[in-house]
Parts: C-alpha cells; structure tokens; sequence
C-alpha cells in the first residue's frame, strides 16, 4: 500500500478549475467543428473563470487562520484568496472584452492560453517557497508570452512578444538568481523559514533581496523595470493588454508583499527605502511620460506605470494599514484598467486601426455608453472623487504618512496634479471636439453590437463606482486579508 | 434627513434627466421643475431650522469608513444654510435660464447643471473633512464639462487654466486632508479638535484662495467667466467662489486657530490687494463680463477680509456681503447674458443707449447695479459696512482700503451701466432690439426681489449666521 500524502483539494480548487478549463478549450479546439469552436472554447473558459472566482470565495471564507500546505509550498489564507477572486474575475471579463476580437482561426487556442496564464497567477500569488514563487512566475509568463504574440499577421504582436519574452526572461533570470543567493545565504527556501533563519548582515542575502525586488519589479512593470511595459501593451491585442494591465498586476503586487513581509521582515529598513524609491521613479517616470503619449494604448501603458507606484508606496509603508490600501486599490484600478482598454479594444475593432488621441474624437458623443464609461475610468484612475480610484489614493496616501513618508504622499500628490493632465485630455478628445475633427473613417458599415463587451463595461464601472460607496465592506475584506500577513 | 433629500434631489434629478429619452423641451423642463422643487427643499429646511440654537442641525451621521473614521455626517449652522439658499436659488435662475436659451444637448447639459448643484450643497452640508474634500471636487467634473463643451470660442484654453490650477488647489488640500485627519484620527469636523501645523492650514488655505479666488491666485478667472455659457459663469463667480468662504469658516478659522492667526497679516494684505487691484481691472475691463469677473473677484477680496477680522461684525458681514454678493453677480451675469444675447458682443465700445424704449431692461440693470455699487441702504451697504467696521480692529488701514473698495464699486458699476443703457446707441444695438421678455424678468427679478427684502432686513442674515449670534466665540470653539 502506497501512502499518499494528504493534499488540501479545496485551496487548489481555483488552480484546478483553470486548468482543467485550459485543458478542456484545447481538447475542445481540436473536437469541435469549427464554426461553433470560438463558442464553446469561450464558454468552457468563462465557466473555468466563473468557478475559479467561486472558489476563491469559499477559501477566502474557510480560511480564517493562514496555514501552509504541501510542504509548506503554498499558502492557504485569506490573501491569497482575496487576489484569486480579483484575478478569477478579471480574467471572466476579459474574456467577455475578447468575444469580437478578430483573430485568424487561432480562437481555441487564445482561450485555453488565457485560462492557463490565469490558473497560473492563482497558484502565484499562493506561493509560500522561493521554488513556487519561481514556478508560477514562469507559468503565467510562458502563457503570456504566446498571448501577446498571436496575432501573428500583425508585426506589431509579434515585436511585443518577442521583446516581452526577452525582457521578461531576462526578468525572471534575475529573479531566479537573486532566489538562488537568498538559498545560499539562509539555507531556506520557505518565505517563513528564511525569515527565522539567523539574521545576518550578510550581503549575499541583500543582493538576493535586491534581486528578488527588481525581478518583481520587472512583472509589476514598476520604473526603472518598465521598459517593455509600453511597448507589448501596445503590439499584444487588447484583450490580452486588458488582461495583463490588470491581473499580471494584481498577482505580482500581492506576490511582492507577501514576499517582503513574509521572508525579509528584519531587512524591511533597508527595503520599505528601496520600494519607496522604485515607487516614486515610477510616479515620476510614468506620469511625465504619458503626457507624451498619443497612442492611447501607450499612454494606459505609462499610467499603469504610475499606478504600480502609488501601489508600492502603499507597500513600502510596511503596515496592516499599507497592506489594506494595496488590497482596497486593486479593486477598482482593476476594473478601470480592464474597462479602459476594454473601450479602446472596441473602438479598434470599428475603425480597423491603432486607436490614437485622435481617433477618439467625438466618440461620446456617438457612443455615450463606452464615452460614459471611459470618462468614469479616467477620472477614477486620475483619484477623482465618485469613483474607487479617489478612495485608493487615500488610503495610501494615508499609510504612507502614517508610515512617516510624508515627502512620498507630496510625490504622489505632485504626480496626480500631472497625470490630469492626459486623464482629462482623453476626456476632452472625447467630448470636446467639433467639426471636421468628428468626421471618421469607420471600417464599413455601422459598428457591430457588442453585448458581450457592453456587459463587461458595465461591470466595470459598476466596481469603480461601487466601490466609492461600498468602502467599507471592500475595506474590511481587504483587512482580513492583510492580517494573513506577519505585519 | 431633509439635509441628505437637498443633497440628493439634484444628483437624482441629473440621472433622470441623463437617461430618459424625452424630447428637448421635456427635458429642459424636467431639469428646471428639479432647481425649483430643490428651492422649495430649501424653504422648508429653512422653515424648520431654529435661528437661535446654537447647534448643528438637521444632521445626519453615517459610519462610511470606520478604520479611518470617516463618515457620511450632514448638517447645517446658520451660516451654511443662508449660502446654500442663495446657492439653491442662483441654480435655478441659471437653469431657468439655459432652458430660456435652449442650450443644445440638453440632456447632458442640464444633467450636469444639477449635479453640479448637488455637488454645491454637499459642500456646504458637510461636516466631514472627506465628505468636504470629496464635494469640493465633485464641483469641477460638472464644470470642466459645461465650460469645455458650451463654452465660447477658446474654451479649450479656459478649462485647461481652470482645471490646473483648481486642482493644484485641491491636491494640495487632499495632502492637508489626509494630514489633518490620519493625525487626528478622525475625519469629523464635529469630532476632530485643532491643529497648530501651519503646512496643513496653508494646504487647505490655497485650495481656498484659488477656489474663490484671492489675489494673486486668480490667474484663470478672466478666461474662465468669458468663455463659459453666461449662466454657468453666475454660478462659478456667485456660489462656487463661496465654498472657499465656508471653507475658511468651517475649517479655516475653527481647525488651525494658531496658523489662522499667524497668518492673518499675509491674507488680509492680501485680500486687500485683491480688493482695490480687481476694482481697478474692473474698471478698465473692456466687455461686460470682464467688468463683473473682476468685480466678482474684488468681493471676494473684501468678504476675505471679514473673515479674517476675526470678529463678531466681519464674520457676520461676511456671511450677509457672501449672501447678497451670490444674488448680485448672478443677476449681473444673466443680464449680460441677455444683453449679449441681443447684440451679439459684449463690448462695451460696441453698446449703449439701450435704455430708451426698453424700460424693463433699463430698470432691472439699474436696480442691481445700484445694489452691486452697495448704494447705502442696500444689503451689500450693510455688508461692506460690517466687514469696514469689524476689519477696523485688525488696522484702520483695512477699513480705508474698504472704503476705497466702495468707491471704486461705484465706479466700475456706473461706468458699466452707462456703457449698456445711456451714451448712444452703440453699433451692435439693433433698433428692433427686444426689451426683456417677461421668461426673463421671471428668472432675474426673484433674485432681485430677495436683495430687496434682504436690503430692508440685512439683520435676518447677519443676525442669524453663527450660534447664539456669537460668530468670534463661536468659531474660537470650533462650532462646539
């Protein structure tokens, strides 16, 4: 008799529901006739979504006390949880944004690749060890590669993929060196191990906590690591940009708290200073750089910079009170995120091109529903009051004076003053252009309709406006959260 | 209750109006029957309010974020319901008015017309330093939209230069809020004791002076009130500019009594400059819109200086002069607005002689000038005479520069009124020019009939204003 070792089916569940929804859509490309493959393959996949969101939910609800599991490789708490819903339901209404993409026969495969990169970042941001940190990092990365890549009749798609693999390899190589120099110096690779392991002022270990931060970085697409961040969000169809803007985000910021906190809490002086500063260039950076953007693709790219620094502030404040706003500002900047592209990837389609500055003219006043909509997420990215995004700001900016960052909250404060900028200039392109500037040159025909990608607007702009007024339960979510952590 | 339904009527009217799909005239109608059943709100909010207690009322108070302690708290003192009536009435004379017009778009239009007086009320309501911050700024949505999109020729240019520099103003003032409240631990203006910091007092009081705006933050004033929709300029110079006075009152003066103080010298200096420096602009302004821009911003130099009188007589001047200031701008504004509407400019070269044959223009332009020149025994008279008499304690030097203000008023208001009334007729004034309709006289002569009872009565406002009519010793207790 062979003893099995006892494995928690429930904390891998929302892994397992993707994957198996990866595995059925391929199963499904190579069954299926093909006028009813896009069908079924987006239908398996959102239920997989769908069921990975449930899930998550009920972890989140059976795991008050954190535990690990499988050889303490992974955690099972309420942390890990939380981000899977975030990342589950992104990913659902991703695929609802993808529903009209045009693509060359390739539907099976778009799909079943984005549940594999989803079931991927669920098992990332449970990671618990330095070898599972490394494993899910590569698993969504290898999935995303392809996804940026697969338009391959356009050249744009695949420079992203090609510069996206390279620098992101690169990344990931950094990442597992720095993994490799914190094993040497602590003889563990469990985040909890690592940080009992005796504490030395070795500096084998702090330049493997330097590397650990820049690879991440890397994924959080934070400055000085962003520099392919413009570049794939404008080549990768705008489906996958949604997606990676939102979810690659969301798991790779959870993952970078938990690591710190976790596995390096007697060197948090010497890093709450470094994210701090990555925070700040990338504020900075971001934020002066889209103002010099015309492609709106690009410019979302720079601003999901700046966001990724508003969100590390909250983490380099290195309190419950940082870890809640990290939580609270994924929820809405996900939603604007997913919906903002979700707007252009609609306007794409109409007009057949790259969708510029120029190009939205006058489209709130044609289609008031995505021109509302695109108005609501730019001011909620933009910290205007009526939307999560202003409840975001305030609470990292409130972690980080409370943290004694003052100066950091007058950089964020100095960078918002700057990104209204390009926020309220795509608002004006929107609204405020009149005469031959409004005369487009649609593809043919009227516009298709697109349910699928007005269902997935609405739920975002129901999340960032719900969660201007539902706070405080989103707060207390994100709370319990935080407390999963050794703060 | 009655306090959240003032809130909420406006921004639930917007949707309303936002959504349906009714024909133009509909809508229009729909938006302005909401202004006036927010104005009969008002009356009875007033109705119930009790003039001589000294507490907040007609609260309510709402948990919103507990860990930060923030809530949804509501209510009014004396003082911010007299701004929010003037604010409630000027909103449905500008909405009234843009129906008259027949703006385009209506929907959006007057969508964002209420929920720009719905976000106006809730600045005055609030009693949260959040709730505050978050009104404050839910006011420029509405307005970057109505002045970008409705606006004259370079309206671009206008809402860029507005937009900077309000939310320069308000960052910083987002900076002081999460300052003043983490320190705190409470958002609460009712909870929340004082702080003694100076940064945070001066985040909060640039925010203010360029929302009012005081020299020398008054860089996108001209462009503003030119090229936004006339009626929408009534409401920027005669209700919007007025948060920034309770701002001052509210948290100001209550919050940071020490930095307040400190700091006095500088802002009455100020203030003053403002005050002789925008009569003067005034005065040499070419076009009617210039003239009540910069008078506009005049008066809020000489409302400032009550404020920061510090006692019983500025504040209450101030209260009375913000009251009666709201009314007479906005009157001035829409008249202007007719009149350009029926010469197609409003250079002042181009004008005059509009008086003979048109005796209904010529009498209502005549009695809100007098009013604006603060003709003795008019409100603004009352007004100006508080703030001359209470500023007189921090220097006899502030009351000359009053006085200097009153004369100066006087100048500009009759040099505008001769430019659009007397002289000969202008080129751009038509023979077959009509005299107001009586749409018209409806929307202006209420606003001025109410200058009028407060002109016979200045001591409903002035007398009423603070609790226990004890303004200094109420503001030194922090409305407590």
């Amino acid at each position: 008799m062979i003893e099995t070792p006892s494995v928690d089916w429930l904390a891998l569940s929302p892994t397992v529901a993707l994957l198996s929804a990866s595995g059925l859509a391929l199963l499904a490309t190579v069954v299926v006739p093909g006028w009813m493959r896009k069908a079924v393959t987006a239908a398996v996949v959102l239920a997989g979504f769908v069921t990975a969101a449930v899930l998550a939910g009920v972890v989140f609800d059976e795991s008050a006390t954190p535990e690990v599991l499988l050889s303490d490789s992974m955690a099972r708490d309420q942390l890990a949880a939380f981000a899977q819903v975030i990342l589950a339901v992104t990913g659902a209404v991703v695929v609802l944004v993808s529903w009209t993409e045009r693509r060359r026969d390739s539907y099976g495969e778009y799909y079943s690749l984005l549940a594999a990169a989803g079931a991927g970042m669920v098992f990332f941001v449970s990671a618990e060890n330095l070898m599972t940190l490394f494993l899910g990092l590569e698993w969504f990365s290898l999935c995303l590669y392809i996804l940026v890549a697969l338009d391959t009749e356009r050249a744009a798609s695949l420079e992203a993929g090609l510069k996206y693999l390279v620098v992101g390899g690169f990344g990931s190589a950094v990442l597992l060196f720095g993994s490799a120099l914190v094993y040497g110096a602590t003889g563990e690779i469990g985040f909890a191990e690592i940080a009992s392991a005796e504490p030395t002022d070795d500096p084998f270990l702090l330049a493997g906590l330097a590397m650990i931060v820049a690879g991440l970085a890397f994924k959080v697409s934070a400055a000085p690591f962003h520099m392919w961040t413009p570049d794939v969000y404008q080549g990768a169809p705008s489906s996958v940009t949604a997606f990676m803007s939102a979810a690659t985000k969301t798991a790779a910021l959870v993952v970078f708290l938990r690591v710190l906190v976790t596995a390096f809490p007697s060197e948090a002086d010497i890093w709450t200073i470094a994210v701090a500063v990555i925070a700040s260039i990338s504020l900075v950076w971001g934020n002066l750089a889209a103002l010099a953007q015309r492609d709106v693709k690009r410019l979302l790219a720079y601003s999901s910079i700046s966001h990724a620094g508003f969100m590390l502030m909250a983490i380099s404040a290195d309190s419950a009170r940082g870890g809640e706003a990290l939580l609270y500002y994924l929820v809405p900047y996900s939603a604007m995120s997913v919906g903002a592209f979700a707007v252009v990837a609609a306007r794409e389609r109409e007009l057949g091109r790259p969708v510029t500055l120029e190009s939205l003219a006058g489209l709130g006043w044609e289609r008031p529903y995505h021109g509302i909509a695109m108005w609501t997420f730019m001011l909620g990215m933009a910290g205007f009051p009526l939307t999560g995004g202003m409840f975001g700001k305030l609470f990292v900016f409130s972690a980080a004076y409370e943290a004694g960052d003052w100066w950091l909250v007058l950089i964020g404060v100095a960078a918002t003053a700057v990104s209204l900028a390009y926020y309220l200039n795509v608002v004006r392109w929107l609204y405020m252009r009149s005469g031959p500037e409004l005369r487009l040159a649609p593809a043919g025909g009227s516009p298709p309709r697109d349910l699928a990608l007005g269902a997935a607007l609405g739920a975002a702009v129901v999340v960032t406006v719900g969660s201007f007024f539902a706070v405080q339960p989103i707060l207390d979510v994100a709370a319990d959260a935080a407390a999963s952590l050794p703060f | 209750m009655l306090t959240t339904a003032l809130i909420l009527l406006p921004i639930a009217g917007a949707l309303v109006v936002a959504i349906l799909p009714l024909p133009r005239e509909t809508t229009a109608g729909l938006a302005f029957l909401v202004a006036l059943m927010e104005v009969g709100l008002w009356i009875a909010a007033a109705a119930r309010f009790d003039f001589d207690d000294g507490s907040l009322q007609l609260g309510t108070s709402r948990e919103w974020v507990e860990s930060l302690g923030i809530s949804y708290s509501v209510g009014f003192y004396g003082f911010s319901l007299w701004l929010t009536g003037a604010a409630v009435i000027v909103s449905a004379a500008a909405i009234g008015y843009a129906v008259w017009i027949g703006r385009d778009r209506p929907r959006a239009y007057h969508a964002l017309m209420l929920l720009l007086t719905g976000a106006i009320v809730a600045t005055f309501a609030s009693q949260d330093l959040l709730l505050f911050y978050i009104s404050f700024e839910a006011m420029l949505i509405p307005l970057y939209v109505l002045v970008g999109v409705w606006g004259g020729a370079r309206r671009q240019a206008a809402t860029l230069t507005f937009v900077v520099y309000t939310m320069a103003g308000s960052l910083l003032m987002l900076a002081s809020v999460v300052a003043f409240g983490v320190t705190q631990g409470t958002f609460s203006l009712v909870d929340s004791g004082t702080s003694d910091n100076v940064w945070i007092f001066l985040g909060f009081a640039i925010a203010f002076a360029i929302k009012a705006p005081l020299f020398p933050f008054h860089g996108w004033l001209p462009l503003a009130y030119r090229e936004a929709p006339v009626e929408v300029a009534a409401v920027l110079s005669a209700v919007v500019s007025k948060t920034a006075i309770y701002g001052f009152l509210r948290i100001g003066l209550p919050k940071f009594p020490e930095p307040a103080d400190d700091l006095s010298g500088v802002i009455l200096v100020l203030a003053g400059a403002g005050l002789v420096y925008g009569s003067l602009l005034a005065f040499r302004a070419p076009d009617l819109r210039g003239v009540v821009a910069y008078s506009s911003m005049a008066q809020m130099g000489l409302i400032t200086l009550g404020v920061f009188a510090f006692d019983d007589l500025g504040l209450d001047g101030a209260v009375l002069q913000s009251v009666a200031h709201g009314l007479v701008s906005a009157s001035m504004f829409l008249l202007v607005g007719m009149v350009e509407h029926r010469c197609g400019t409003g250079e002042l070269a181009s004008l005059g002689g509009m008086a003979r044959g048109r005796p209904a223009l010529a009498t209502v332009v005549m009695v809100a000038g007098m009013i604006a020149l603060a003709v003795p025994g008019s409100a603004t008279f009352a007004g100006e005479f508080l703030i001359m008499a209470g500023v007189y304690d921090q220097g006899w030097g502030y009351s000359i520069v009053v006085a200097l203000g009153v004369v100066l008023a006087a100048m500009y208001t009759l040099r505008v009124i001769s430019a659009i009334l007397h002289v000969k007729p202008g080129p751009a004034v038509r023979e077959g020019a009509l005299d107001l309709r009586p749409a018209e006289l409806a929307l202006v002569l209420p606003m001025i009939l109410a200058l009028l009872v407060l002109s016979a009565w200045p001591a409903l406002v002035s007398q009423s204003s603070f609790p226990g009519n004890d303004a200094a010793q109420a503001i030194s207790d922090g409305f407590r």
